[in-house]
């Protein structure tokens, strides 16, 4: 990187995310102590604790899955133009908050401000729009003229977009007239509380959405709360088969959307410059932790060394730091225990025989970090190419032939997504259609919109989320 | 893309190859990567986001004053308008001397030994547009009278326009041999060979013609003749620039990009010097590799460079109108 040109620190200011020194559970319309554990969450940048948060206990669970209950057939009653009236007033309180829940967001998890400003929030509230508009044309959506909501969604959302998360699994659920008890993620949990004040301003009828911190005990008693009638769940694939286990046979109607490997497929056709461009978004967007992750570079043996060489110039440019710094690319790893696994993974690559390859770049100090990593010279035998890392770490490997390129994006018992870059618009089709991911970007990556679908094939999981696809997930048939 | 072949030579053998004929030429532009629009806007968009304050601010706002080539282009120019402007461009601001001088003033040919004359020793340059600026569409041998004259005149930098009715009829040899040709009139002058990149349209075009004028011996790619509307825009500069930088790691040869028409902020200033920085690289943020054609753009320098330095803004009338 440039030293002629150095950027002076720009950080926005920690005090815009008003961060009190306790935070509690949110049921039936009010907040209070859970009366499960009292737990820090921490700062990943620095390790400093930001808050303190009283976790839900099982007795919280029993408590909020009722009041969900009670309020699920008032909600559902009510016209949809009238639920439509709410989710509208949330997503403007969203873009109305929208610096406070970007810097608390980047606070909570490490992600760049950069990222949680111009992508998390402003994501968050148009998924509420979007959805909003959906909420009085249920009848129209192709799910038979008089669709019925379910009745009590048990949602559980990871830490890698913990304020987006939240959106995608409330909005769909709401505007189809569903009632809600969602669990953020253990290390994240301050904008998904912070999302319930702004429902409770909204004047959102108590118990229509309930929001319970805390660790996997509460998430499986949500899961096996004999009063939910729906689990979503967004993480990981070894939970996501545990919930499965759970809810078998419950009744209970299940979606997932769990890990992933993608294939980031680049032609010796593609645009090259925006095929680097892509890569990197597809990789180290979010710092890897990213479900959806293109984390296995597929380029074309015929460019593959002049490839290389450009993402390599273009890694050099990136920028890692303080996660509050408007200037920063990478942010802080989430947690301690992510960090770890990533460092095992990484090393494992190394063992494996890949060539692995960093920028120039200072970790800091204090805090979880880990640097943009490449490997090279990646056998498709290797965990590196197999196992999902979610960590900025990206795996090449080449193909020959169109044929093959699908061959090896399809080797994975993963498929939630894919990306395509080539200039021939013919070859984008026909990859699509072999391709087994739930969502295949062509020449761009990482793009979500509240319009299109998204989820999985295999081992990532089922149902969609986003789109008119996503309203199913949350009505009755 | 950043290749491996760096000859470093001025004339490197390959480079001459590929412009053996017309049909090699056509290859060679053909064969270059395409540039995806989408995702080149996506790149210029996401480095507009930036910050850039304080000391950075300050170094930014100086660098981009000395790479202004202060510019009066107008049927109704004067002797009286450019000698003002000259002095101006030695001495941007008359009440603050630490303020740097601009890179060059940017006239017709027939001001040039006006500016000459008004410029003598300051280290400012000349620039001078010629080949029938700013429509191309005269003959060869107009165009290079045209260029013999500014540069006997006293004209250091000639900025050129390419034919842009033959480029689009993919008569690329014929654009080619006129570069060669006004490079050859140049003698020692510098040449900046205008594109005109909003009568282009395409960045597929853009990456094209880029290529070309390098390939051709032009000093600079600069966008736009400052007459035809999209001028300078984030894409199109992101463009020029990867054609430079893949230029030089080709070739070793360090080419310039000058951005005209439309510029008229600091901000946008600002941001471009961050486009360099993080496409082409600081080898590009120096006045001998890059351009600001402009004239508005100063005074916006002067008055952003002062706010930094007194916390507060000043209205327009501390600046000099020219």
């Amino acid at each position: 990187m440039s030293k002629l040109f150095e950027y002076a620190p720009a950080p926005e200011s920690p005090s815009i995310a008003r961060l009190k020194p306790h935070y509690g559970i949110f049921v039936d319309g009010t907040f209070r102590a859970g009366r499960g554990e009292a737990v820090k969450t921490v700062n990943p940048a620095t390790e400093e604790p930001l808050a303190e948060v009283a976790e839900a206990s099982a007795a919280d669970v029993d408590d909020a899955v009722a009041a969900a209950r009670a309020a699920s057939e008032p909600w559902a009653g009510l016209p949809g133009s009238v639920r439509a009236k709410y989710l509208f007033r949330i997503a403007r309180a969203i873009q109305e908050r929208a610096r406070e829940l970007a810097v608390l967001e980047s606070l909570d998890n490490g992600k760049p401000i950069r990222e949680s400003r111009d992508v998390d929030v402003p994501t968050a509230a148009a998924h509420f729009f979007y959805y909003a508009g959906w909420a009085d044309k249920l009848g129209y959506a192709g799910f038979g003229p008089n669709p019925r909501p379910i009745g009590v969604a048990g949602q559980v959302i990871p830490w890698n977009f913990p304020l987006l998360m939240a959106a995608w699994k409330i909005a769909p659920a709401l505007a189809t007239g569903n009632t809600v008890v969602l669990k953020p993620a253990e290390t994240t949990p301050l904008t998904a509380i912070t999302l319930a004040e702004i429902i409770a301003e909204c004047d959102l009828p108590p118990g229509v959405v309930n929001v319970l911190p805390g660790g996997p005990a509460v998430g499986q008693a949500i899961v096996d709360h004999p009063g939910v009638d729906k689990i979503a769940f967004t993480g990981s694939t070894a939970v996501g088969k545990m919930i499965q286990k759970s809810v078998a046979a419950s009744g209970k109607r299940l979606s997932l959307e769990l890990g992933g490997k993608a294939a980031n497929i680049v032609f010796d056709d593609a645009a090259l410059d925006q095929a680097v461009e892509g890569i990197v978004n597809g990789i180290f967007f979010n710092q890897g932790h990213v479900c959806c992750a293109g984390s296995r570079l597929l380029v074309q043996e015929s460019i593959h060394d002049e490839f290389v060489a450009a993402l390599h110039d273009r890694l050099a440019t990136l920028r890692l730091g303080d996660p509050l710094d408007k200037n920063t690319d990478i942010g802080a790893i989430n947690s301690a225990a992510q960090l770890a696994r990533i460092r095992e993974l990484a090393d494992s690559g190394v063992a494996e025989g890949a060539d692995r390859w960093s920028p120039e770049c200072a970790l800091p100090e204090r805090g979880f970090w880990f640097p943009p990593t490449v490997f090279t010279g990646v056998s498709p035998a290797t965990r590196i190419a197999r196992e999902e890392i979610f960590g900025p770490v990206l795996s090449v490997l080449t193909f020959r032939t169109p044929g093959e390129a699908i061959e090896k994006a399809n080797n994975t018992p993963y498929g939630l997504s894919a990306g395509i870059w080539t200039e021939k618009g013919s070859r984008i089709l026909w990859m699509a259609n072999r391709l087994r991911a739930g969502v295949v970007w062509a020449n761009t990556f990482n793009r979500f919109d509240p319009t299109s679908p998204f989820g999985g094939y295999k081992e990532s999981g089922f149902g969609r989320e986003g789109g008119r696809h996503g309203l199913e997930a949350y009505l009755a048939h | 893309m950043t290749a491996t072949l760096t000859t470093g030579a001025t004339s490197p053998a390959p480079l001459t190859e590929l412009a053996r004929d017309e049909s090699a030429l056509r290859r060679f532009l053909h064969g270059l990567p395409g540039v995806d629009q989408v995702g080149a806007e996506g790149r210029a968009a996401g480095l507009a986001t930036r910050s850039i304050k304080t000391t950075s601010k300050a170094w930014a706002i100086d660098t981009a004053i000395r790479m202004v080539d202060l510019t009066t282009l107008e049927g109704a120019d004067t002797a009286g308008k450019v000698r003002s402007l000259c002095a101006k461009a030695m001495r941007p601001d008359p009440a603050d001397p630490s303020v740097p001088a601009v890179a060059a003033v940017c006239v017709y040919p027939d001001l040039v030994a006006t500016a000459v004359q008004a410029l003598r020793g300051s280290g400012v340059q000349i620039a001078s547009v010629a080949t029938a600026f700013p429509s191309g569409r005269a003959s060869l041998p107009t165009k290079l009278v045209d260029v013999a004259e500014a540069v006997a005149a006293g004209a250091s930098e000639i900025d050129m326009v390419i034919d842009r009715g033959a480029f689009l009829a993919g008569h690329y040899g014929e654009v080619f041999a006129e570069i060669v040709a006004v490079k050859q009139a140049c003698g020692n002058a510098h040449l900046k060979v205008i594109l005109e990149t909003g009568e282009l349209v395409t960045l597929d075009n853009v990456r094209r013609a880029s290529w070309l004028a390098l390939l051709a011996g032009g000093d600079f790619i600069k966008t736009s003749t400052g007459k035809v509307s999209p001028a300078a825009t984030p894409p199109v500069a992101l463009v020029m620039l990867q054609a430079v930088r893949d230029f030089a790691a080709r070739t070793g040869q360090v080419r310039g990009v000058k951005l005209a028409g439309g510029i008229r902020t600091a901000k946008e200033a600002v941001r471009y010097l961050v486009m360099i920085n993080e496409v082409a690289g600081e080898r590009w943020l120096h006045p001998q590799t890059f351009r600001f054609g402009a004239s508005s753009l100063l005074n916006d320098l002067l008055l952003q460079r002062h706010k930094l330095s007194t916390g507060a803004y000043d209205g327009p009338d501390y600046v000099t109108v020219d």
